[in-house]
């Protein structure tokens, strides 16, 4: 079995009157690409400042390849960080902007030019190299700070929300490269983001966090197909959530009564008990205008309230009896045409196997 | 009889007649006073009344006479030591109130800018008894075995120290807040950047706060040097019978009658200050983007 390359144990910061972190333990593996994935105010970013350094006086353990962190300054640490803000020095050339690492840490200029054209070719910035950061764009600035952090070699790179700042057509460039990048050079790296398609898209594994706790962690399919809790359903893409009451549980699953279908069962291999939510992706869910031959499904019938149209598909809204609303995805092919109107009488349904219940 | 229709805009008020009118009566009341000063520095008249031709023998007059260019050096001289203590003193107060948190912060920012907003008679009257009891102090180490140091403060030019503290002491705060508003926009992301690439707390003030902080720094030396050249006031009140200044001794002749010499040792004193004036503008004119 590999080694972790990071070992975060029991580690706990609190700021007065909050709890940015809250009692996180997990472990990171060597030529990870791992997401700390959350909303703002979760406590990602300032689990990823412990692990460089720059917070400090919390409690418990980070341990970076079998060494404690516990006291190391951020200038020792075998860690780099990619800011949000880039954090390029201004007053600095690009080329001296990849070589200030190495010069502070007394690297000779002799071993320092070589590694610095590395870097800035690892970035495509070689012809860049004697501009300053204001004659650079966003991404081209983000490139700097990439290839500052890279060209001293870290074991783990930190990237703190690095394709924020980016519009949505560069972002996805970036995301592509990150991930190459990743790939070529065989390092770690930690992503912090609010961004879920970047998450999915770019990670190995993924910490979803929440109010300072870790709530899962998984790879992207994972998190996505089998959410642990509402919370992680929710966050993680869209989600069907339906109020559900256990009423017996058999080998064949579990049967319970839900809001706006009557009886249903779900094949589950966990524990269920009292009130759950029964948790579908709105892609699983088919619509046809009469009920489905299968008699296994679940269906419900309802009418079509909104229907938001994206080209490729369309997002139907279902609002069934009893109040209840789901969310269908829908391919914009030729059975959904003439289908998708508003105020027109269909059936949603679904396998139950598809369905996931979600304790409260 | 057709009305002339205005072709001027809403927001074209350098159109209207009044308002250049009132922009040009705004200039000569502002810069009449100093262009006569100048031109009548090149007059070749000792009553310096009527125009009687150009000349600029009184340049070489103001050149020849040792008191006036003594009270020149004296001022120069002043004005540079003032600007490196008072640069010195001022960044670091700038950087201590950036950088650190402490109880009563608020109250010690007020009282150090204090110098700025008190009367320049009240510093003056309040150094100058300062000044008379250390001077009473100092007097008794005449007869003890260290009555060299008093001897030491009557050497060039630590005879002028009095009167440079007393400038340090009005100055520094200028360099402070200009420092300081420079000092508010920078990233602290610089700082962790630096430090996170290896680089030490000295090694990251040096890289990369101090040059950010540079053009503040060299815009509040300018200041305090422009500050101290032509401070009246409180020099009055602190020079010494032995020590005169160029403000000082101005005042000392005009007593006796405005002569062109003094108009023309007045022109070079413009000079350097609008020079350094300048300089300190562009120094603190706003960088392109940054980060």
């Amino acid at each position: 079995m590999t080694k972790p390359i990071i070992s975060i144990r029991n580690v706990t910061k609190r700021y007065p009157g909050v709890v940015a972190v809250d009692n996180v333990s997990f472990d990171i593996m060597p030529n990870e690409f791992f997401a700390l994935l959350g909303p703002s105010g979760c406590g990602k970013t300032t689990l990823l400042r412990m692990i460089a350094g720059l917070e400090t006086s919390g409690t418990g353990d980070i341990i970076v390849d079998d060494q404690n962190m516990e006291g190391v300054p951020a200038n020792q640490r075998p860690v780099n960080m990619v800011f949000q803000s880039y954090a390029v020095f201004p007053h600095m050339t690009v080329r001296d902007n990849v070589a200030y690492g190495l010069k502070v840490t007394g690297v000779a200029a002799a071993e320092r030019a070589p590694r610095v054209e590395e870097a800035l070719e690892m970035v495509q910035l070689g012809s860049m190299a004697d501009r300053k950061p204001d004659q650079l764009s966003g991404g081209q600035r983000q490139r700097v700070a990439l290839a500052r952090a890279l060209v001293k070699r870290p074991k783990v790179l930190l990237l703190d929300e690095p394709l924020s700042a980016l519009d949505a057509k560069l972002r996805e460039h970036m995301q592509l490269e990150l991930a190459r990048l990743q790939q070529v050079i065989g390092i770690t790296f930690i992503i912090v983001t609010h961004d879920q398609d970047e998450a999915l898209s770019m990670a190995d594994r993924i910490a979803v966090m929440e109010k300072g706790g870790v709530r899962q962690i998984a790879g992207p399919e994972e998190l996505y197909e089998k959410p642990h809790s509402r919370f992680v359903a929710d966050f993680i893409g869209k989600i069907n959530l339906i109020d559900a009451t256990v009423s017996g549980v058999s080998k064949s699953g579990v049967t319970c009564k839900a809001k706006g279908l009557g009886e249903v069962i779900v094949p589950h291999d966990g524990e269920a008990s009292g009130n759950v939510s029964l948790a579908v992706r709105p892609e699983k869910l088919v619509l046809s205008a009469e009920p489905p031959a299968s008699g296994s499904d679940i269906s419900a019938r309802g009418v079509i309230r909104d229907v938001a149209y994206y080209g490729d598909v369309s997002n139907v809204f279902v609002t069934c009896s009893d109040g209840l609303e789901l969310a269908v995805n829908v391919q914009n092919d030729r059975a959904a045409a003439g289908l998708l109107e508003n105020g027109r009488e269909v059936y949603a349904s679904w396998h139950p196997s598809d369905t996931l219940i979600l304790q409260e | 009889m057709a009305k002339r229709k205005s072709t001027r805009g809403p927001l074209e008020y350098g159109k209207s007649p009044w308002l250049i009118l009132f922009g040009i009566v705004t200039f000569i009341v502002l810069y009449a006073p100093i262009a006569q000063l100048i031109a009548f520095s090149f007059n070749d008249s000792k009553r310096n009344i009527v125009w009687r031709g150009f000349t600029t023998k009184y340049y070489a007059k103001a050149w020849n006479d040792a008191s006036l260019v003594e009270a020149f050096v004296n001022s120069i001289t002043i004005a540079v030591m003032c600007t490196v203590i008072a640069t010195i003193i001022g960044t670091a107060t700038a950087l201590w109130l950036w950088r650190f948190r402490f109880p009563a912060k608020a109250a010690v920012e007020g009282v150090m800018a204090l110098p700025i907003v008190i009367p320049e008679i009240c510093m003056g009257v309040a150094v100058l008894v300062l000044y008379s009891r250390v001077g009473h102090w100092m007097r008794g180490f005449e007869s003890g075995p260290i009555h060299w140091w008093n001897e030491l403060f009557s050497i060039w030019p630590l005879n002028l120290g009095a009167i440079t503290a007393a400038h340090v002491a009005f100055s520094f705060p200028f360099v402070a807040v200009v420092v300081r508003s420079r000092l508010a926009g920078f990233n602290r992301e610089y700082e962790e950047a630096s430090k996170d690439l290896g680089a030490s707390e000295w090694q990251t003030f040096w890289n990369v706060v101090l040059p950010f902080m540079m053009p503040g720094v060299i815009a509040g030396a300018l200041l305090s040097f422009t500050l101290s050249l032509d401070d009246f006031v409180i020099t009055f009140f602190t020079a010494g019978p032995e020590t005169n200044t160029f403000p000082v001794k101005v005042y000392s002749l005009v007593r006796r009658g405005v002569s062109p010499d003094i108009n023309a040792a007045s022109t070079v004193l413009i000079i350097i200050t609008l020079v350094a004036t300048i300089i300190a503008m562009r120094m603190q004119a706003p960088q392109k983007s940054e980060g």
